[in-house]
């Protein structure tokens, strides 16, 4: 890694989390199946779906329930190129690199024995290795596919109607919106800094330049929240939060929470 | 060290959520009292703070670079219970916007980074601060060390999660069904690159930025408005403070609960009839019972007093759960949940009672 590679990876950090938003932003309003229902319906669908993938012990029953979620995607305008880039292939990484052992550490009856590594790959590690990616490849289809069509402030009033604390409903919402204004910020102060570096800077600089950078942040957050503070006693803030939620059940909500929890019972029934 | 779903089995999945709900609630009711309506815009930019810090690449000695979690700066200037909440909510974000970290695991995400990794970060930072100057350079050496030892036992309560699973799930055939590594296998794996890695990133970003705040805003270090600082020692305050340790004992000793379950045997003195009729459990009673064999059959009293009573759950396994493990958590579970609601019962008949007493 060249001297001040951090500067340059770091930024790139922040421009793929920020890309990475823009995407979810401009799925959520393609017209798709998930888009269609109510975001209630949606945030419990998805879950009682992952709750089902992780109770499966069956590896077909979670191959059926990754080709669902992957159809469930693709109805819902997601394409698969960002599902296999943003998903598959990270999560095939490093649960593969985690699953990977398990063939040759867990013991049982050899499938495949190599002599001269003294190495010999068991049933049961086969079946350890493929049902870990396979759920964990699932459940994390199933969850991106939710954030992709659902616009953040939908699953955040859908998280409310389903009673989480409005405290931390509002938390959620404003640590969203200043994500993106931080990031942007630690964005700018590396990129200024790195068209002012010229030359190696040494490892200790870079830490002490870190650590500086971070601080500067750190404070630039305080002051941001006494300002976003008095705008909210301004606007008649008085420790209560109000959430507007006008969501409505239509008829075909009904149905596919029908669906949902039918597949999900179905799933673990069948994957027992 | 952000757990993704499919790890952890449903039902520790399900225990860290209570533990973790068992945090935000605290936390929340603490940040009320201390704060009120302040705490909200000043957690979420530090949760949004937070958030970025974890993007921050610190370059290392020998030419790599790692990243911090920042719970230890959070402690330093939110106090724990602001770095619960901050912490917390920065998982959420990720778990659900970015696909970090699953959302059945969210609860024991939150409690390995934001319980664990607070409350340690603040117990050593605490310990080696002491009462020292806000500018010395002891502050800057106790964020180091409250940095790198939270996060290193934050990833062993994860390995420990980890570890246990291929010893509590698994099927007939002995396969693991969750995370597959032991114990000696999966401390030794998380804990080699926290040791070193990610532990001296989280110490630099702690220690590099207590010292530049010891320049720039020495007000930070003070813990935000007092965050930091407990009621004043008043006896009703004292006491609850007190009830609430002992509740977070009783939390930390039921999350052990499923360690019970690996060992083997029954308790000496604690069989049932049907152990003194097993030949196999009788050979083991005679072994723990200095080779004395027990009687042929079981004494007449046991026999008759044992049937007196059927408990709902007998030993730990209730009959409609199948797995073993799953109804050793869930009768520790009932067992915690029974006591709280008794307590919080016989606290608002007490109340009641007390108020509708006449006054002297």
């Amino acid at each position: 890694m060249s001297r001040h590679a951090f500067l340059e990876s770091t930024l790139q950090g922040f421009t793929r989390a920020l890309s990475k938003a823009l995407l979810s932003e401009h799925a959520a309003t393609q017209p798709g199946l998930l888009q269609q229902l109510d975001p209630r319906v949606r945030v419990l669908g998805i879950l009682a779906l992952v709750v089902s993938v992780i109770l499966c012990r069956r590896i077909e029953a979670l191959a059926a329930l990754l080709l669902l979620a992957i159809a469930l995607a693709v109805a819902s305008r997601v394409s698969v190129a960002s599902l296999a880039k943003r998903v598959w292939l990270v999560i095939l990484g490093f649960s593969g690199l985690i699953a990977l052992p398990a063939l040759f550490l867990t013991p049982g009856e050899p499938l495949f024995t190599s002599p001269a590594l003294h190495l010999s790959i068991s049933v049961q590690g086969v079946r350890t290795a493929v049902l870990l990616v396979l759920r964990v490849e699932t459940a994390a289809t199933l969850t991106t596919g939710l954030v992709l069509s659902t616009a953040w402030t939908h699953i955040l009033k859908a998280l409310r109607s389903l009673h989480l604390p409005a405290e931390i409903v509002t938390m959620l919402a404003m640590t969203h919106r200043y994500v993106f204004l931080l990031i942007e910020t630690a964005n700018q102060m590396f990129e200024s800094r790195q068209s002012r570096t010229v030359g190696v800077l040494s490892g200790s600089e870079q830490r002490k330049m870190t650590a500086r950078t971070a601080g500067v942040l750190l404070s630039k957050s305080i002051e941001l929240s006494h300002e976003v503070y008095l705008a909210m006693l301004s606007r008649g803030f008085r420790g209560e939060v109000y959430l507007l939620t006008d969501f409505r059940l239509q008829p075909r909500d009904y149905f596919g929470l029908t669906a949902f929890i039918f597949t999900s019972c179905f799933a673990v029934w069948i994957g027992r | 060290m952000h757990i993704p779903d499919g790890y952890l089995s449903p039902s520790t999945c399900a225990t860290l959520y209570l533990f973790a709900a068992s945090g935000w609630y605290g936390a929340l009711k603490r940040i009320k009292q201390l704060l009120a309506t302040r705490a909200i815009p000043l957690i979420s930019v530090f949760a949004a703070f937070s958030f970025v810090v974890m993007m921050f690449n610190v370059p290392l000695p020998g030419g790599t670079t790692g990243h911090a979690l920042g719970v230890g700066v959070a402690v330093i200037v939110l106090g724990p219970w602001g770095s619960i909440l901050a912490i917390s909510i920065a998982l959420a974000i990720q778990a659900l916007f970015f696909g970090d970290g699953g959302i059945t695991t969210l609860g024991a995400n939150c409690f390995n980074m934001a319980i664990v990794g607070s409350f340690t970060a603040y117990a050593v930072y605490r310990m080696i601060a002491a009462n020292s100057q806000l500018e010395s350079r002891r502050r800057v050496l106790a964020g180091a060390v409250a940095g790198y030892v939270s996060i290193n036992a934050a990833a062993l309560v994860t390995a420990i999660e980890f570890g246990i699973q291929p010893g509590l799930f698994h099927d007939a055939s002995g396969t693991p069904l969750y995370a597959p590594y032991p114990l000696h296998v999966a401390i030794p794996a998380m804990m080699i690159g926290h040791l070193t890695l990610a532990g001296l990133a989280e110490a630099v970003i702690t220690a590099g930025m207590v010292s530049y705040l010891q320049r720039a805003d020495l007000s930070l270090l003070r813990g935000v408005s007092g965050l930091a600082q407990t009621p004043g020692p008043s006896s009703e305050a004292g006491a609850e403070r007190c009830q609430g340790r002992l509740w977070w004992a009783v939390a930390l000793l039921m999350l052990c609960t499923p360690l019970g379950i690996l060992a083997a045997g029954t308790a000496w003195g604690e069989w049932s009839s049907a152990d003194l009729m097993n030949p196999h459990t009788r050979e083991q009673i005679g072994a723990a019972s200095g080779q004395h064999a027990p009687p042929s059959s079981a004494p007449v009293g046991i026999q008759k007093l044992s049937t007196l009573w059927t408990a709902p759950f007998p030993g730990y396994a209730p009959r409609f759960i199948k797995s073993p493990a799953f109804g050793y958590l869930l009768s520790a579970m009932f067992g915690v949940g029974f006591l709280a609601s008794a307590s919080l019962a016989a606290r608002v008949v007490g109340r009641k009672w007390l108020r509708g007493a006449p006054r002297s």
